[in-house]
Formats: C-alpha cells, sequence, structure tokens
C-alpha cells in the first residue's frame, strides 16, 4: 500500500467528520423508515455495523483474487449472504424487532454506504483496517439513527424504548403527543437539524 | 495464473456462489426450529388477546396450554373433523368454498368466571396487504366475547388502527345472531347504519377501505361457521 493508513482515524473519521449520513447523505432511506421507535433504530443500526464489518473483511481478504471484471458482483454476493445470515439470527433470537423492520434488513443489501465502503476502502486495504473502517462507519450511521430514533419517540409517542417517560401531569396540563413525528418526512427533518447542527460547528464543512 | 481470464473468472464466481449457498443451508436449518417457536408464540398471543388476556413475554406458551383447553376443526355444517387446528393455513382456507373449508375452534376456558369462549380465526384483505384476526364468541354462540385484529402493511394512523384497542373493543357484546337469523358484524362509516339490521362499529375515519375489509372478512370467515353455532345456541 502506497499511503499509510492510519488506523486510528480510519476507526473514528466516520463519528463525525466523515460521517456516512450526514456528510456523505448515504443510506437515507432506511433512516426515515426505521427510526418512529428507539428500539429498532438500535437493531437496525447493530446490523449494519455487523455486516458493514465482517462484509468489508471478507472482501478486504478476497480482494487480490477478485477478478477486476465480476468484482461488483462479489460484493454484492458476499453482502447478501451476511444480510440473510443476520435475518435469520434475528427472527431467532429478536423476533419483535425482526417484525418491526420487516424488509429494512433485507434492503441492508442496497444500502450505499456498504457498496461505497467495500469498493473504496475494502478493495484496497489489508483486513484489520478493513474491519475498524467496517465498524467505525456502522457506528457513525447507527449513531445518526439512535439519535433520531431518540427524538421521534419522545416527542411522537411520549415513550423511550416503549417506557413512558412523560408523566401524566403534562398530559393533564395539556400537553400532547405530535403524531407528525411517527410519520416518515419528520426523519429527514431531523436528520437536517442534525446537519445543521453539525455543520454549524465543523466551519470546513461548510460549502459556499 | 491469469486473473482477467473468463475461465478463472466462471470457476471463481460459481465456488463463490456454493460457498455462501452453504453457509445460507446451514444457518437457516440450525434456526428454522427456533424461528418456528417464535412464530407459534405470536400466533397463540393473538389468540389470547381474542379473550382479552395478554401474557407476559416468557409465559405465552403455558398461559396458552392453561387457556385453550382443547382445538379442533369443523366442517361448514358444524361437525367435527379429524385434523390439528393450530397448524390450519386460514389464509389459504377462505380461498376454498364455504363447503370445503377446514374450520378451527380454539376452545377457551376462563378460570375467573367459569365461562367457556370459542376462538375462530378471521383472514382477509386490506387495502396494502393481509388483515387477519380472531373473535371469540361466549358459549350462547352468538355475543361476542372480544376480538383482536392485525395487519401486514396498512397506512400507519389510518387503516393500521384496526388492531389498536379502540377499535377491537367496539366488538364486545355485539351479537352475531338477529332475531334468531346470522348476521355477521358490519363496519360502517361512522353515524351510517347497516341496511339488514345486523349489528355494527364505526369503520376507521381515513381507513374506509381497510374498514370495508374487515366487514367483507368477518362476513367471509364467520359465514362458514353458521352450523356450528346454531349448534352452540341451541345446546342453551
Amino acid at each position: 500500500m502506497a499511503e499509510k493508513i492510519n488506523n486510528k482515524s480510519v476507526l473514528l473519521n466516520p463519528f463525525s467528520k466523515n460521517n456516512p449520513v450526514i456528510v456523505q447523505v448515504l443510506g437515507i432511506c432506511s433512516v426515515l423508515a426505521v427510526t418512529a421507535k428507539l428500539e429498532p433504530a438500535i437493531v437496525m443500526g447493530v446490523s449494519v455495523i455487523a455486516v458493514l464489518a465482517f462484509s468489508n473483511v471478507i472482501i478486504s481478504l478476497l480482494r487480490n483474487t477478485i477478478p477486476t471484471s465480476i468484482r461488483i458482483i462479489v460484493q454484492l454476493v458476499v453482502v447478501a449472504g451476511l444480510v440473510v445470515i443476520v435475518d435469520q439470527l434475528l427472527k431467532a433470537y429478536a423476533y419483535d424487532a425482526s417484525k418491526q423492520l420487516s424488509v429494512f434488513i433485507g434492503l441492508i443489501i442496497t444500502n450505499c454506504i456498504l457498496m461505497g465502503r467495500l469498493e473504496a476502502f475494502a478493495m484496497g486495504n489489508k483486513p484489520w483496517p478493513s474491519f475498524l473502517d467496517g465498524v467505525g462507519n456502522g457506528a457513525g450511521y447507527a449513531i445518526i439513527l439512535v439519535i433520531v430514533g431518540f427524538f421521534r419517540e419522545l416527542l411522537g409517542s411520549g415513550t423511550l424504548l416503549g417506557y413512558p417517560v412523560i408523566g401524566k401531569w403534562a398530559y393533564d396540563a395539556g400537553y400532547v403527543n405530535n403524531g407528525l413525528m411517527i410519520l416518515p418526512p419528520m426523519a429527514l427533518i431531523v436528520v437536517a437539524c442534525i446537519i445543521w447542527v453539525h455543520r454549524s460547528r465543523n466551519k470546513e464543512l461548510q460549502e459556499d | 495464473m491469469n486473473k482477467q481470464s473468463n475461465l478463472y473468472t466462471v470457476i471463481y464466481i460459481v465456488l463463490l456462489t456454493v460457498i455462501v449457498g452453504a453457509a445460507l443451508a446451514v444457518t437457516s436449518l440450525s434456526l428454522r426450529d427456533r424461528q418456528q417457536q417464535n412464530i407459534d408464540a405470536e400466533k397463540m398471543r393473538q389468540i389470547l388477546a381474542s379473550v382479552h388476556v395478554t401474557p407476559a413475554k416468557g409465559d405465552i406458551v403455558t398461559d396458552f396450554n392453561r387457556l385453550i383447553t382443547s382445538q379442533y376443526l369443523v366442517n361448514s355444517k358444524g361437525e367435527r373433523i379429524d385434523g390439528d387446528a393450530f397448524s390450519v393455513n386460514v389464509a389459504a382456507q377462505i380461498k376454498e368454498k364455504a363447503a370445503d373449508r377446514l374450520l378451527p375452534v380454539y376452545e377457551c376456558h376462563l378460570p375467573e368466571d367459569g365461562s367457556t369462549k370459542y376462538i375462530l380465526p378471521l383472514y382477509g384483505a386490506g387495502l396494502w396487504g393481509p388483515i387477519w384476526g380472531y373473535i371469540a364468541i361466549d358459549s350462547d354462540g352468538s355475543t361476542i366475547y372480544g376480538a383482536f385484529f392485525a395487519h401486514q402493511g396498512e397506512t400507519p394512523g389510518l387503516g393500521a388502527e384496526i388492531e389498536k384497542p379502540m377499535f377491537s373493543e367496539q366488538f364486545d357484546n355485539l351479537s352475531v345472531f338477529k332475531d334468531g337469523v346470522f348476521k355477521p358484524v358490519a363496519v360502517v362509516k361512522k353515524g351510517m347504519k347497516p341496511l339488514n339490521g345486523e349489528d355494527y362499529v364505526d369503520g376507521i375515519s381515513g381507513g374506509t377501505i381497510t374498514s370495508q375489509g374487515v366487514s367483507s372478512m368477518l362476513a367471509n370467515c364467520l359465514k362458514p361457521y353458521e352450523c356450528f353455532l346454531e349448534k352452540l345456541r341451541n345446546n342453551n
């Protein structure tokens, strides 16, 4: 490898400076769909971390053997295999969460973050940095999911992880849950707010 | 070796597919029992929901076995026939002619008041996909004790409201027999009344097609049970 890769920055960059969701704006579809409640958001985040980390490692191990003409197909086969395994595991051990996530686990296959990382990083780097890159990007995605899920469940349903957190006194005083927060468009608005805060704190990300 | 040659590419992809396929087959086979248990437990939870019982997560199977004292199949003449009620695929049965259907009945014995309820499965179509449910009928063969509805992908806030207690509790204490004539409960627009004088509940505003789906599901799925319910009625 020509350039030296700093493992720490590979792992930590995706959290803020190079976040897949709020900087690269990838994987938005599932952010809209699975964040109405906090629990499926967490399960989805963990699933993406697992799939991304392991597919990165596998592709990195195979990188010198993959024929160039079919490299995207090979990446897809590996990702699809891992996603189906995760889906089967969830159906066996986290049935409620898998019911809520339904098709979105399957749609991890088409998540742009995965193809992006495999093509841009794992195809050209050793397994260990690839693993860290997968974990970092997966976690960068998961953290946005959790933040969005937190606000949508809190404001939309008045609960967190299913437990009521807004006291009865608040409802008695006239507080009403905002049903709009449950609907997918509000996820986009919450993500936009996160991007706004994030850019205003990171001047170098601002565009003219 | 030339890694860009056609032969290498073909062998590579065939090998990869075989390996991934084998891994998936092993995963699927080793997890199948557990997944089936989850699916069965979910079905048991829904059946119990129709008699207003909500067991804790770990107690679903024990509660089901305690409360559901017997399960059997009947035909459209109300006679018992052989077969396992729990494994009958209601979705496939509703496509059959009413006379040929296998009709599952779950008999539930409630210890609080010693009464027996008869739980009947329902299956139909909503706006976006299938809807289904369970309806519990008192031992008089007519009064509805409780109902439970579920759906696959109805619109949240509109059609999806059928799974909320606010909708299903409307069915409590309604009758499926009116003056000795079998008339399944209808779901009608709020403020309206059905034409034939049957009992009715208010549909969901904004969820008209799902509400109509529930109505026709009740008519379609309960009709074959007419003789069975008639017999229950005459026994009292």
